[in-house]
C-alpha cells in the first residue's frame, strides 16, 4: 500500500504513514490547536452570551498566521468585522480545535496499527480542514506570498525556513492526496 | 359567547405585489497561494453544493482574477457563509453587491 491517503475501489479512504511522519504531524496538530483553542470563557461573562458563543473580548489577533486563520469578514468595514469577529469567532476556534483533536485521535489510531488506518469519510473532512489551517499557520511563518514560488528563493540559506518548507511541501503533497482521495 | 380559536386574520400584501426578493448582498473569496486549487474547488461542491464544472470555473475565477462572487443573499446568509468559508480556510468577505 502506498503512503499517504488512497481510495480503495470500495470506495474506504484508507492512510498510510511512516512513524516519523506520524511524530511531526502529532507535533504539528498539537501546536496548531494550541493556537487556535479559545480562552477559557470568562466567569463573569454574561451567562446567555456565553452559551451562543459571542465572546465581548475577541480582539483582532496579533499573531498574523493566527488573522490569517481568523481573517476579517468585511474589507473596509473594521467596526461591522470587529462585530462579527465577537459573534463568530469563538465557535471558529471551538470547531479548527474539534478538526485538530479528530486528527490527533486518528495518529494515535495509526500509531497503534501499524501506520495504517482507515479514515471515515467525516473524518476526512477534519483531516482536510486541519491540513489546511497547517499549511496556512505555516505558509504565513515562511512568508509565502507568491503562486511562482519566488519565496522560496528568498529563504535560501536559511536552514530553519528551509526545514519549514520541506514540511510545508509535505505537506502540500498529502493535502493534496487526500482531496484526490475524497473527489475521486 | 364562544371562545373562537380560529386564526386572527392577517393582513396579507397582494401576492401579485410582492416584489421579488433582492439579493443584495455577496460573498467574495480572494486568491491566495496557498489554497490548492483541488481543494477550493472540493469546498465549492462541498458547502454550496455546486456541480464539479461550476465550481471550477469559479475557482478558476479566484485564483486567475484575484476573486470571485461565489453566493449572494441577505447579509444573514452571507455572514453564513463567510463563516463557513473561514472555517474550510478560504479567505472570504461579505458586502453589498453595488
Amino acid at each position: 500500500m502506498k503512503r499517504g491517503f488512497s481510495k480503495s475501489r470500495g470506495g474506504t479512504i484508507r492512510l498510510r504513514l511512516d512513524p516519523v511522519e506520524i511524530t511531526v504531524l502529532d507535533d504539528l496538530v498539537q501546536q496548531l490547536s494550541d493556537l487556535v483553542s479559545p480562552a477559557p470563557v470568562d466567569p463573569d461573562a454574561d451567562p446567555l452570551a456565553a452559551l451562543v458563543g459571542i465572546d465581548e473580548h475577541a480582539q483582532i489577533p496579533v499573531d498574523p498566521a493566527l488573522l490569517r486563520l481568523l481573517p476579517d469578514a468585511y474589507k473596509d468595514d473594521e467596526a461591522a468585522s470587529a462585530d462579527f469577529r465577537r459573534f463568530t469567532e469563538r465557535s471558529l476556534r471551538e470547531g479548527k480545535a474539534e478538526r485538530a483533536a479528530t486528527v490527533m485521535q486518528g495518529l494515535a489510531a495509526l500509531a497503534a496499527s501499524d501506520g495504517q488506518a482507515e479514515i471515515s469519510r467525516e473524518d476526512s473532512q477534519a483531516w482536510l480542514g486541519s491540513l489546511n489551517d497547517l499549511r496556512l499557520v505555516l505558509a504565513s511563518r515562511l512568508s509565502v506570498d507568491d503562486d511562482e514560488g519566488v519565496w522560496r528563493r528568498r529563504i535560501e540559506g536559511d536552514p530553519e525556513a528551509e526545514q519549514g518548507t520541506v514540511v510545508y511541501d509535505w505537506l502540500t503533497w498529502l493535502q493534496d492526496c487526500l482531496v484526490n482521495a475524497v473527489m475521486k | 359567547m364562544g371562545v373562537s380559536i380560529a386564526p386572527v386574520e392577517i393582513e396579507r400584501p397582494d401576492s401579485d405585489t410582492v416584489v421579488a426578493p433582492d439579493h443584495p448582498w455577496i460573498t467574495l473569496v480572494w486568491n491566495d497561494p496557498v489554497n490548492l486549487m483541488s481543494y477550493v474547488t472540493h469546498v465549492f461542491m462541498e458547502y454550496f453544493g455546486y456541480s464539479k464544472e461550476k465550481a471550477t470555473e469559479l475557482m478558476l475565477d479566484v485564483h486567475e482574477k484575484g476573486r470571485a462572487v461565489v453566493s449572494n443573499g441577505s447579509r444573514e446568509e452571507m455572514e453564513r457563509d463567510v463563516t463557513a468559508m473561514h472555517s474550510y480556510g478560504l479567505w472570504a468577505t461579505l458586502q453589498k453587491d453595488d
